[in-house]
């Protein structure tokens, strides 16, 4: 039953209980403890709402750095990772497999503020060996859901 | 000047979902439950198959019957699901849609006056297609009671020794009604018995909600030699406008029926049939990915309308349901109209689909989980006013 509400609240975090039950053919009291209990598990770590920031004409930079580090004896990268992720305009970060160890993703207001925080910040934490700063020009498609379409139905009436 | 126009053709009386529509289309802001298609795009990797088709330059006709690859790949799915084997060579046309497959099986099949019987509610094109090819429709209403299936009593008291050949819609349109193995078996001893040939419109085979998953008349023992097999690709990968589907028959009618094709159709849409090709090698997961989605919203509207006090008849095939407003004391066209007129909702009245289909409505939920949440509330709202 987890996997199933969860491919339901994926799509859509705002549905009711109820309407996820009755969706799903399960019942309510069992659906919401088990939804309190990945709660509380962290398997549901949070519920987000995506924005087109754009649309709101506020002012908002995306970046995505790649990092190279020296992992440190015995704590790998968990301990750097740990020290990144503190900072508040860090948005997510990841460990990966090839020519970089991190990709950070940043929220900041301006691009100064994201080129303040790698030189301030990030680049002289000792375990870095040095940096890449990608800006994202234009998002199209975030978590799933492609930002510019609106929903619409081109479906035309039919005899079917 | 009237007598210009064929007299068949003047009496076929229009659709009574396109009347009602025509209505809806004037107004602003309808949320409309009324359509009879997937609201999924056609899965990507067959529209990019189509999108490479035309990239090669396979722009000309196929052979009539169609690409022998598809006719191929169907042979290889109806075996699959249903232990069925037809000729790819002899016995599968592919259609322009399954509609197409429809009228060339009544018309291959009707000579004057021979009785046709069409199980009601159903879909709106049985009855004309009787009508065109000059046979004589014979309905029989199908009821709440029997979970609108077809019973075999009502079959029999049907028959003549004019009957020529049986319409079985199931998965049904707009009931939702579903057969089973051992209610379609009692359907085929009478087939059997009185030497009637079996229409079967499986096209939505795919959106079967039962455990057990939809099974064809065909596989019932001695069905396959009068059972013509219509289905396609409309509904099951959401394909409705490449305009594609398929008829299997034995050969004796197949070959008849691919004359009517070869003279009006030529042959279905290439296009379109090398995507098919990719849809029935490679669709199976999209195909379920998208019967979920519709469970899950077949049962969220079984439990809205529940809740609103309605009797609701639980479909466990198609995307519909065909709710009862029987004690609201009025017609199911009076009730869609006002429904409209008050609440800017748009349902079909169940009496499009035949006479028994009175006090009904089609609602299809086919539509985003947001849509049908408005739309109940509207529903409920006006039901709610009705008092």
């Amino acid at each position: 039953m987890r996997e199933k509400i969860l491919s339901v609240i994926e799509q859509n975090s705002r549905l009711r209980s109820e309407e996820i039950a009755a969706l799903l053919g399960e019942n309510i009291d069992e659906v919401r403890s088990e939804m309190r209990a990945m709660e509380a598990e962290k398997v549901i770590a949070g519920y987000h709402t995506i924005i087109d920031w754009d649309k709101t004409g506020k002012e908002k930079v995306y970046a995505l750095i790649e990092v190279k580090t020296t992992p440190q004896r015995g704590l790998g990268f968990d301990r750097i990772a740990e020290r990144i992720m503190q900072y508040p305009e860090v948005d997510s970060v990841y460990l990966m497999s090839g020519e970089f160890d991190f990709a950070i993703f940043l929220n900041g207001k301006t691009m100064r503020e994201v080129a303040n925080f790698v030189s301030e910040k990030l680049s002289p934490l000792d375990e870095i060996r040095g940096t890449a700063t990608h800006f994202l020009l234009k998002k199209y498609k975030d978590h799933g859901a492609i930002l510019d379409e609106a929903e619409h139905d081109e479906r035309q009436i039919m005899q079917a | 000047m009237k007598d210009l126009i064929s007299k068949k053709v003047i009496d076929i009386k229009p659709s009574g979902i396109r009347k009602f529509f025509d209505v809806a289309n004037t107004m602003k802001d309808v949320i409309s439950l009324g359509v009879g298609e997937p609201d999924f795009d056609t899965p990507w990797f067959v529209r990019e198959e189509g999108i490479y088709s035309l990239e090669k330059g396979r722009t000309f006709y196929t052979s009539n019957a169609g690409l022998p690859e598809l006719k191929g790949e169907i042979a290889n799915y109806i075996q699959r699901k249903y232990k069925v084997t037809y000729d790819p060579d002899n016995e599968i046309v592919v259609t322009v849609g399954g509609s197409e497959g429809i009228d060339l099986a009544i018309r291959a099949l009707t000579n004057p006056d021979d009785e046709i019987i069409i199980p009601q509610p159903s879909y709106v094109s049985y009855e004309p297609c009787v009508v065109m090819a000059g046979g004589k429709p014979v309905i029989i209403e199908l009821e709440e009671k029997d979970g609108f299936k077809l019973v075999p009593e009502k079959l029999e008291e049907k028959i003549t020794d004019k009957t020529k050949m049986l319409v079985l819609p199931f998965p049904n349109n707009p009931t939702g009604s579903v057969m089973k193995y051992d209610e379609l078996e009692r359907i085929a001893e009478i087939c059997i018995r009185h030497d009637i040939w079996v229409l079967s419109d499986e096209i939505y085979s795919e959106l079967t909600y039962t455990k057990e998953g939809h099974v064809s008349i065909a596989q019932i023992p001695g069905m396959r030699e009068r059972t013509i097999l219509i289905n396609g690709f409309s509904k099951a990968y959401a394909m409705t406008g490449w305009r594609l589907g398929y008829a299997c028959a034995p050969e004796i009618v197949l070959k008849q029926m691919m004359k009517i094709h070869q003279y009006c159709i030529m042959c279905a849409p290439t296009t379109s049939q090398y995507a098919a090709v990719t849809a029935l090698r490679n669709g199976d997961q999209e195909v379920a990915k998208m019967r979920e989605s519709y469970n899950q919203r077949r049962r969220l509207l079984i439990k809205r309308l529940q809740d609103m006090g309605l009797s609701v008849f639980e479909p466990e095939g198609a995307f519909y349901i065909f709710p009862s407003i029987k004690k609201f004391g009025m017609t199911s066209e009076e009730f869609a109209l006002q429904l409209l007129e008050k609440k800017h909702l748009a349902v079909v009245p169940g009496s499009a689909f035949g006479d028994c289909g009175e006090g009904y409505l089609r609602i299809s939920y086919a539509y985003s989980i947001r849509q049908l949440e408005q739309a109940m509330q509207k529903l409920e709202e006006f039901i709610n006013e009705l008092g």
